[in-house]
Parts: C-alpha cells; structure tokens; sequence
C-alpha cells in the first residue's frame, strides 16, 4: 500500500471508531460526565469543603485533574477493549485482517479511535469541573503530553486485553480489578504525602500515580512525584506495549487459525 | 500465463494434531470459473482461509497473480475479494457504511469508494437497504451484502465460500447470474459449494478435495464425461402393484408411484418405453433421477475414503 492508501485506511479505522462511540452516547460519554459530577458535588463540595487545602490548593481543585485524568484513561481502555472485543466477536475483525492494511495501521486506528473518546469524555469532565471550580494550567505542553500519552498507553493495554479476551468478562475483569483499585490508589483523592511512609513507597509502584501527578503538575504546579521519571516512564510503557500490540497482530495469536 | 491462483504443497497442521491439508496443489487460470467440491471437514475453508490470510499455514507457497501473499502481501491482497461462509460484519452498522469501510481499508479514496459502493449494492439489488442496520436484513440480503462488500475494490479474483448456502431458489439463481456476469466481465471466481447442480451450472473447471488432498482436478465437462450411467425416474398413473421387467436394466422402486430405471449413456429410451407398453405401465412422466455430477462426486469421495482406509489397515498391521 501506499503511503496514501494507509493515510485512508487509518483515516476509515478512525472514522468507524468515532462513529461508533458517538452512535452509544448513552453508554460512552453520558456516564462518565454524571459519574464526575457526583464526584465533583461529594467530593468536591460536600465533603472536600470541610478537608481545606490539599498543597495549597482548595480540595475541589486539588481533586480536579485527577478525576479528569481518571475519565480519561478508564475510556480509552474501556473504548479499545470493547470495540476490538466486539469486531473479533462477530468477526468483523476479519474486513480489516483480509485487507492489506498493515498491522501498525490497524493498531494505531483503533489506539486512536480509544485516544478520541478519551479526549472527548476528558473534554466533557473539564467543562463540567467548570461549573464546580475554575482551572488552571500551569505548564500547557506537560499537561497535554501527559493526558495524550496516558490515553494512548491505556488504548494500547485495552487492545491488548480485547486479543486476549475470550469473552465480554474478561474485558471487565481488568477494569474492574486492576485499573480502578490502582486509580483509586493512585493520587486521585490525595497526596501520598498524607500516607504513612511505608504506603508511600509502595504507592510509588502504582504508575498511574505518576500519571495523575504529572498531569497535577501541569495543572496546579504541585506533585509528589518525580516529573522527568513519570515522562521517561509513560514513554517506555508505550513503546513497550505497541511493541507486544505489533507482536500479537503479525502472529495473529486469537486473531488467525 | 501467469495463473490467478496459484497453490504449491500447502499444509496445516492444527495444533500439532490434525492434518487439514496434506499438502495440496493447484492452479487456476485468469478468467476462470473454478470450483472446490468436498464433503464438510475436506479442507475447503481451511484453504481460502489461507488463501485469505485468516489462517497461518504449516507450509506451502500462495501466489495471486504471481504475487506471494508472505512476501507482497499487500499486492496480492488487493487482487483478491473473498466472501467467507458465515456472516462477518458488524451487525449493528449500516449497509452501506460497511462496504464503504472495506473500500477505506484497501486504500480507495472517498469519491471513488462512494461511486463503487453505489454501483455494487445497486447491482446486487441493497442500494435502497444502504441506510438498514445489518441485523435487520434478511440472511439473503446477507449474503448480498458480503458480496458487494468484497467487489467494492474490483478485485480480479473473488472467492466465494458457499455463497449460497441457505438462499431460496429463486435468490439463488439471480446470484447465479450476477455471478456469472462479473466472470464474463473477467473476473476470475472459485467458489466451494455443496450444491452440485451449482457447480456444474456455473463453473469450468473443477477439484474435489477429500480428507486434506485433491483427489480430482480436471474440466466439469472431461468429469461429466466419466459418468457412464444414467438414471431415470418414471412416474406411472395410479398405484404401482409390480415394477417392471425390462431387460438390461436395473429397475428399483422408489414409492407406490414412481420406480427408476438405470441407463447406459447415449443409449436410445425407446426400447424402455416399448417394454414398458408391452408391459402395461402408463407412464405420467419422466426424470432425471439427481445431480448428475453428484453421483460422481459420491463415488470419488467414498474411493477416497476405501483408499486412506486401506492405507490406515496397512500401517497398523
């Protein structure tokens, strides 16, 4: 293929991906926008009013950023895992698979398709933190970076997922048991600073600690941990899971026979 | 010339057990009309599986056109169409989002993808379905729509895998026709079918598959002419009390009504019908018994079969 037949063979694999979770509002960006507002409204209000500042930030903006970021990385896994899931479920899959549309098309497509629901939802959550708090951004290119590399780390891991899964389950066993206990532990609703230090050096294991506070960084400026080591870490999960993305397409493992 | 499709000592191995090809060979020529033949479990799927990159050979080399689909995958790829035996599109898209996104993958632009899918869902009678969800449409309509989808980028060899498995009669025909038009247009088509009267009706040349190996690869017509018998089913008026006593042929009744008679080919009906006036039988009407190319296909499978048992008995001893 040409450099121009796979632009639109990309372009198709986006297009379908965009198209598809725009077509399920309802179930793609309606509930991630009431489930932070209720966020927002508890935490944020209710009780974040009676917490006081958070390093030296009110707790309702302290919390903005990740619960912004928590949107973000929880869609475009969930958008990947299920779209790539369903297509290998009806075997649609196979439309793309006959086709001479090369493997790193195909991935990067449907890592696309999860990167623009995550910028969409993480769009909807900012404007509605609006209504609760006024943001911040106090580095622009760290704080896009960090939600762009973050969005496509987890559309790759969502991919991963869906080639693996055998069933609807076993695309929400990861969600479920690994990506919500680790956000939730991951600096969204405080500084590990308030951990007692044996938490705190575990908590430095949790890689989405470093993403939510980069993202905090270029937000509000604070962190608790090292920005150049979240950055170098970000790049290298990516590299690494397109690397076994590439791998599992040009084997075909649960894809071919 | 160089042969549309071109297969050398293809094997595979599934999960180090099974055999499914034992290493096949074949080749089908530009502008053909080819069809695999085979019981279910010979092989058939498994090849076009292959052939269509759904399914990772043991061994063996795949040419289209001359293009080896491991090395210039992306060429061979574009020459072929293949329209798979079970439904494999999203059912809760558009019909004719789902042609237009098979045009995207295979490179076309929009304006030339847009006027491609219109004119094959027109062709294949969709156009007016375009805006339908897939799982609304009729197994028929389908069907249709797999094949308007793996036209959408002309390519110069289609694939059908039982295209008509499950169509009513007359559907089936009109896809006969279609069918037919494209391959006079130059297309090159092999289908695999169970339905003998198709592959007799539509296609040249023909290979029965068995077991994993081809076991006959030869014209429709040289095939045809390897059947030297015939058989006849008479219908007579009222109830049959006794079947008839025509000398040189085998005689078997089938219901109280009809009985069948074997006849040598090329040999004249007239003595048949003299006897059977003699003998006081009216008869109401006359056919032929069944597919003609079936009875062949039978035979040369269930040799196939005597042959790998025999062959299996003489292992084990």
């Amino acid at each position: 293929m040409s450099l121009q037949e796979q632009w639109i063979a990309f372009l198709t694999i986006l297009h379908k991906e965009i198209k598809r979770f725009t077509r399920i509002w309802i179930q793609t960006l309606l509930p991630p926008a009431i489930t932070m507002v209720l966020y927002f409204v508890i935490f944020g209000k209710l009780i974040g009013s009676r917490i006081g500042d958070m390093g030296g930030f009110s707790y309702i903006e302290f919390v903005a950023p990740g619960l912004i970021m928590m949107a973000v990385l929880t869609n475009s896994y969930a958008n990947v895992s299920s779209s790539f899931f369903s297509a290998k479920f009806q075997r649609s899959v196979e439309e793309i698979l006959v086709s001479p549309t090369p493997n790193y098309i195909i991935l990067l497509g449907y890592v696309m398709g999860g990167v623009a629901r995550g910028m969409a939802v993480g769009l909807i959550v900012t404007l509605m933190s609006l209504c609760f708090t006024d943001l911040h951004i106090h580095h622009w290119f760290i704080t896009i970076f960090i939600v762009l590399m973050t969005s496509v780390l987890f559309s790759l891991a969502g991919f991963i997922n869906a080639v693996y899964a055998n069933s609807f389950d076993d695309i929400s066993i990861v969600p479920t048991f690994i990506l919500t206990p680790l956000t939730y532990f991951g600096g969204v609703f405080y500084s590990i600073n308030l951990l007692p230090e044996f938490w705190q050096h575990v908590s430095v294991f949790n890689p989405i600690l470093h993403m939510v506070n980069a993202f905090r960084y270029g937000m509000l400026g604070i962190t608790d941990v090292h920005i150049g080591l979240a950055f170098t870490g970000l790049t290298i999960c990516v590299v690494v899971l397109f690397i076994i993305g590439m791998h599992l397409l040009k084997t075909g493992k649960r894809l071919r026979a | 010339m160089t042969p549309a499709l071109s297969l050398r000592n293809l094997r595979k191995v599934y999960n180090e057990k099974f055999e499914a090809l034992k290493g096949i060979s074949l080749d089908v020529m530009p502008g053909d009309f080819f069809a695999m033949l085979g019981p279910n479990g010979a092989g058939k799927s498994t090849t076009i599986g292959i052939i269509s990159s759904l399914v990772r050979k043991t061994s063996g080399v795949v040419e289209v056109f001359g293009k080896n689909i491991d090395t210039d995958f992306s060429i061979a790829k574009k020459y072929l169409g293949v329209v798979p035996q079970e439904f494999n599109f999203s059912m809760f898209e558009k019909v004719e989002d789902i042609v237009l996104q098979q045009a995207g993958y295979y490179g076309l632009p929009r304006k030339q993808a847009v006027v491609q899918t219109e004119k094959y869902l027109k062709q294949l009678s969709l156009w007016d379905k375009r805006q339908t969800p897939a799982r609304m449409l009729s197994g028929g309509m389908k069907r249709r729509l797999m094949i308007a989808r793996a036209l959408v980028h002309e390519p110069q060899l289609l694939i059908l895998d039982e295209p008509t498995a499950g169509v009513d009669i007359e559907l089936r025909r009109s896809m006969w026709e279609f069918l037919r038009e494209i391959n006079a247009a130059g297309t090159t088509i092999i289908l695999t079918t169970h339905y003998l009267e198709e592959a007799e009706s539509l296609c040249r040349n023909v290979a029965i598959i068995d077991q994993g190996v081809i076991v006959k690869n030869t014209s429709v017509k040289s095939l045809l002419q390897q059947l030297n018998k015939e058989v006849f089913i008479f219908d007579v008026s009222g109830d049959l009390q006794a079947l008839p006593n025509l000398q040189g042929h085998r005689v078997a009744q089938i219901d109280e009504h009809s009985f069948e008679v074997e006849v040598d080919k090329g040999q004249s009906l007239n003595a048949v019908f003299s006897q059977l006036t003699t003998q006081g039988f009216e008869i109401v009407s006359m056919r032929n018994k069944s597919n003609r190319l079936e009875e062949l296909f039978v035979a040369m499978v269930n040799a196939n079969k005597d042959l790998a048992s025999a062959a299996q008995k003489e292992v084990q001893s």
